[in-house]
């Protein structure tokens, strides 16, 4: 981002300097200037003002062409394994499965500093939009397809996460909280979510998606095998957005 | 008989009763004085029935003024709100009603001022500009700016009787669809649009049509105006992105009405489809809207430089470029919706080649002024804002063509506030600069400059206040459309909040401007070329005759008119005796009535005036086409 | 401006069959996209019976031709000549067949949906059938009006004869007509073909 804001500064700059330069050295009381009422042609001047941005154009398109097949949202992070995290948009809350650990949560993940999170997105609710500013992009969370997001954590901390397309009467409620943790602590966070007294099933699902926003994050100590691809199955679309595999 | 509507539908909470009491007040008190002033006849002959281009483009001005003060009101609702629910406090709009007025907010402002602004100036001054004395069909003319009032009357009524769209001004579903927006909101929205989008169809065709076959003899193409081929570009994307939105908006109907599953989210709906039919509509709309601001800016920095145009032929073909890029880049509107990196990489490079020609038409202004001599009279002051703005808008949007950079932008402030940027900075200083620019040709008098000085620095100074804060906090992660928002976002909220007092306080200066000079208007009189132009407007009077010339001129060159004044020739010769003009018609406004009786119809229910409507339209039209071939 | 007028109006019309081609276009890639989205509903080969189709073609083709033949006739009448004479009456025959053939066209179609919607494959079954109906109807449609519009310069010509007013209505009205053709064409083609031939 600041590679690019400074090549377009370069055609920024004049511009902004040359418009109060002009505006000052030819109005109309500056009898010194020199007044050349029909000069209105120019080969030389027309070339370069192509040129110049053209060439800008060129090197910040290459820039965009690699950055955005870098930081493309299902490009896996580094070789490890990834931690799966599947995510249910709601109205007007947010359900975090970990398909590997058995558990879930409302509006509320942890995960290990340094370790990639793959981030398997849907909604079974309006348009909504996956965001945690502070770890990276956003991306959509539609009913009846999965949008995978690769995330990773560099420092210890917590996280603000929120739904960035608007979704109706909760959407401003619709925060979350990103923690992240050493693995010791995730560990032990794991751990702390069995011994919930809650646990999600099929019917349990239901009330939960009941429309409504939760006081305080919930932790569910076991889930049901299968309900994220039953939850995305319902709307009975037969292929996920991106497959990981096409590139 | 009134399918679902009820008296429900007129009782409201709190702060939409004040809303509804000040539609209805505002119309009776309208009503009264047209009464009262015994002016009823006076409007029906002489701006209801008129197909005059000249009236029909004043009345366009005056809808997009009441329609401002809506839009402006729901504008500063919103940082009002901002600024009270932070935390766990709630502010006074519960989020519903928070959300129809930031829906009802972008609605007003592209299609009821920024629109109407635009085809006024254009209906004005376009025959003018090319020597014309009216544009290729006057009675669509008509009915074209009757259709787009009608569209604002559906959205004020929607205050009044029912709700809005909570939606959000694009209307996305499956929000918009019934499942999860089961009121008549979204209805009103898709039928405001709808009829005032084929207002808008019908005017692209008209505009082309004249600016094609209706040049002066010897007006070749590139010896038209640029605000001429600015125009012709944006009419030409009107032609060509319209009907899209035509359909979308139908299809979302179809899904409303009659259950199909265009875009539900069950039976192999795809929401995805409608936001691609949307943007590629979007995207070629607001360029629809800055190209002729680029035109307005063009004649003015030529004018209040006392110099010739620079690069005429570069500025045609950069136009050209715009209007055809625009077409293959509506994906960076939703690049965090998934597509792969080639797709979304692809959108990204074609945004950033439309700064190129728009670069160039920078440049080319700037040389205008270079070796010029400027006269920094109230037009030039918009046009020095809005190249300032212009640039620092330009270059936010250059950053999030970049895909991996707008996955953290998207939908932020940072967005909001770059889009404000470029539609303030550039289409609403353009049309307010032509609105100074041609006023006295319009209505004979000069604005008042002190007024409209301070109206600009307001202006300027406000959009900064208002909206660098939003550029700041969408850095800082705050996403767009919150009724409610963090603490942290607290203090640059109220600092955009001040800016929109500021901003407030442009508009009340341009109002009282207006006033003044009205007032004074006998001390200002305008004379035919005040300005010491260069295009045909101001060959004749101001303001010009209803038959605009006294006889078609005959043009030799590029700013005929600046160089016949410099060799002390005419462009007319003798005045011609025979004018026809077409006779006024009250066809256009009743179509547009039955048309909005339709839209009310089907927006509750009422199904049994859905053919009876359409009849009526059907008819309308028939008898029209028998009416003998009226003129005088 | 008068002398204009007729030169305008018709070349104002070829603009707003460009835009009616935008429309269409939209259309056509909502289907393409929602054709495969059936849902257990009905496909396009499940659905759509060529011959039927066949003859529908047939019938707006011919239609057109008809009303090729019957602007001949317009261009070929002397202005002013009151009617019954040759020009006029042959004028209004040809244009009471293209009518003929194009309410049998749409008469088709109206069975066709109806048949569909009888059986429970109407528009509200899946995307697909939403975007089938939609296409296909809204060219129904267009050709309801040109056939509304035929009456319309028919009696133009029945009262007021063969004026260059009128001549300029059946040219338009001919323009739209062929546009239609040319646009179901393409449907017989994406749609029933394709789809019919399971492509």
């Amino acid at each position: 981002m600041i590679q690019a804001t400074l090549f377009m500064l370069i055609v920024a700059v004049p511009v902004l300097f040359l418009t109060f330069f002009f505006a000052w050295r030819y109005r109309a009381g500056n009898k010194k200037a020199h007044y050349q009422p029909n000069w209105e042609h120019s080969k030389m001047e027309e070339l370069i003002w192509w040129a110049i941005p053209f060439e800008i154009v060129l090197i910040l398109g290459a820039i965009t062409w690699t950055s955005t097949h870098e930081l493309h949202p299902p490009k896996p992070i580094g070789v490890e394994p990834p931690l799966v995290v599947q995510v249910v948009a709601l109205d007007w809350k947010w359900l975090f499965i970990y398909p590997e650990q058995g558990i879930a949560s409302l509006n509320y993940i942890q995960m290990p500093v340094g370790k990639p999170v793959r981030f398997e997105i849907t909604a079974d609710a309006a348009m909504n939009s996956f965001w945690i500013p502070e770890l990276g992009g956003q991306i959509y969370a539609m009913t009846g397809m999965v949008n995978r997001l690769n995330l990773i954590a560099d420092q210890e901390g917590e996280f603000m996460g929120r739904s960035a397309n608007y979704s109706g009467e909760g959407f401003s409620q619709m925060k979350f909280i990103a923690k992240a943790s050493t693995q010791e602590e995730f560990d032990a966070w794991v751990r702390e979510v069995h011994t919930s007294e809650n646990d999600l099933s099929y019917l349990g699902y239901e009330d939960v998606a009941v429309p409504g926003v939760p006081e305080t994050p919930l932790y569910y100590s076991a889930v049901e095998a299968g309900l994220f691809d039953m939850i995305v199955a319902q709307f009975g679309h037969s292929h996920s957005s991106e497959e990981p595999h096409t590139h | 008989m009134f399918g679902i509507l009820t008296l429900d539908a007129f009782i409201h909470g709190p702060v939409e009763t004040g809303a509804q009491l000040a539609v209805v007040g505002g119309a009776l008190a309208v009503l009264l004085a047209l009464t009262y002033f015994k002016k009823w006849g006076w409007l029906w002959r002489e701006w209801i029935t008129s197909v005059d281009h000249k009236k029909i483009g004043i009345m366009y001005l005056v809808l997009a003024g009441i329609m401002l003060a809506r839009g402006a009101v729901d504008a500063f609702m919103m940082r009002a709100q901002q600024v009270l629910a932070v935390g766990d406090q709630v502010g006074y709009l519960d989020p519903n009603h928070y959300s129809q007025v930031f829906t009802a907010h972008g609605i007003i402002m592209i299609f009821f001022v920024a629109m109407p602004l635009m085809f006024g100036l254009l209906n004005f001054i376009l025959p003018l500009q090319i020597g014309s004395r009216d544009v290729a069909y006057p009675f669509l003319n008509s009915m074209s700016f009757w259709f787009t009032v009608v569209g604002a009357a559906l959205i004020n009524l929607s205050l009044v009787v029912g709700e809005f769209a909570a939606t959000g001004w694009l209307a996305y579903p499956p929000l918009s669809g019934l499942e999860y927006s089961p009121g008549v909101g979204v209805d009103y929205y898709i039928w405001a649009l709808q009829i005032a989008g084929v207002g808008t169809l019908i005017s692209g065709i008209n505009f082309l049509v004249t600016i094609i076959k209706m040049r002066a003899p010897g007006m070749t193409l590139l010896r038209m105006p640029i605000f001429v081929w600015t125009s012709l570009g944006s009419m030409i994307l009107v032609i060509f992105a319209f009907p899209i939105l035509t359909v979308t908006l139908g299809l979302l109907a179809l899904d409303r009405i009659f259950g199909m599953h265009f875009f539900t989210t069950d039976l192999g709906g795809s929401a995805m489809m409608y936001i691609n039919l949307i943007w590629a509509w979007g995207h070629p709309e607001v360029y629809i809207l800055i190209l002729p601001a680029f035109g307005i800016f063009s004649e003015i920095v030529a004018v209040f430089s006392q110099k010739r145009l620079f690069g005429y032929i570069s500025m045609v073909v950069a136009t050209m470029s715009i209007a055809a890029l625009s077409f293959v880049v509506w994906l960076h509107h939703f690049f965090t919706m998934g597509a792969s990196a080639n797709v979304n990489a692809f959108f990204g490079i074609m945004t950033m080649a439309i700064a190129i020609p728009t670069g160039v038409k920078v440049f080319n202004w700037l040389f205008t002024m270079f070796r010029g001599r400027i006269i920094f009279a109230t037009p030039m002051l918009w046009f020095m804002g809005f190249l300032t703005t212009f640039v620092l808008g330009g270059m936010t949007g250059v950053l999030m063509a970049i895909p991996g950079v707008d996955f953290q932008l998207h939908n932020s402030l940072f967005l909001v506030a770059h889009f404000h940027n470029m539609i303030i900075g550039g289409v609403l200083f353009g049309f307010f600069a032509g609105l100074v620019y041609w006023w006295p040709k319009i209505f004979g008098y000069k604005l008042h400059e002190g007024l409209g000085k301070a109206a600009f620095w307001s202006w300027i100074i406000g959009f900064l206040l208002a909206f660098i804060p939003l550029y700041l906090l969408g850095l800082m992660g705050m996403t767009r459309r919150l009724s409610q928002v963090d603490e942290v976002f607290r203090p640059l909220l109220i600092v955009a909040a001040v800016g929109a007092c500021v901003i407030a306080l442009g508009v009340f200066l341009q109002v009282l401007q207006m006033v003044v000079s009205y007032v004074q208007r006998n001390k200002n009189i305008a004379g035919n070329d005040p300005w010491n132009g260069r295009t045909l407007e101001w060959a004749t009077s101001s303001p010009p005759p209803e038959h605009n010339f006294p006889s078609t001129p005959r043009i030799k060159e590029r700013d005929a008119f600046w160089f016949a004044k410099e060799r002390r020739e005419s462009l007319f010769s003798t005045p011609d005796h025979h004018i026809e003009m077409p006779k006024n018609t009250p066809t256009g406004f009743f179509v547009a009535m039955v048309s909005g009786i339709f839209g009310f119809a089907v927006i509750w229910h009422m199904w049994w005036l859905v053919p009876v409507c359409f009849v009526g339209i059907v008819t309308l039209l028939v008898v029209r086409s028998f009416e003998h071939e009226g003129s005088h | 401006m008068p002398a204009h007028a007729g030169e305008n109006v018709t070349f104002g019309f070829w603009v707003y069959l460009m835009s009616d081609c935008v429309l269409f276009a939209a259309l056509f890639a909502t289907y393409a996209v929602l054709q495969g989205a059936t849902f257990g509903g009905p496909t396009a080969y499940d659905l759509f019976d060529l011959p039927f189709v066949f003859v529908e073609t047939m019938l707006l083709l011919t239609s057109s031709f008809t009303m090729g033949l019957a602007v001949i006739a317009a261009r070929e009448a002397r202005v002013g000549k009151t009617w019954p004479s040759g020009p006029e009456r042959r004028l209004l025959l040809l244009l009471a067949v293209t009518l003929f053939l194009g309410l049998a066209f749409l008469g088709m179609e109206v069975y066709e949906f109806w048949h569909l919607i009888a059986a429970g494959e109407g528009p509200t079954r899946s995307a697909f059938l939403s975007a089938f109906f939609t296409l296909v109807g809204t060219h129904g449609l267009h050709v309801a009006l040109g056939a509304i519009w035929m009456c319309v310069v028919g009696a133009h010509i029945w009262f007021n004869g063969i004026t260059t007013g009128a001549v300029r209505k059946l040219t338009i009205l001919s323009l739209f007509w062929h546009f239609l053709d040319v646009i179901w064409i393409c449907i017989f083609t994406f749609v029933y073909l394709f789809g019919g031939l399971a492509l």
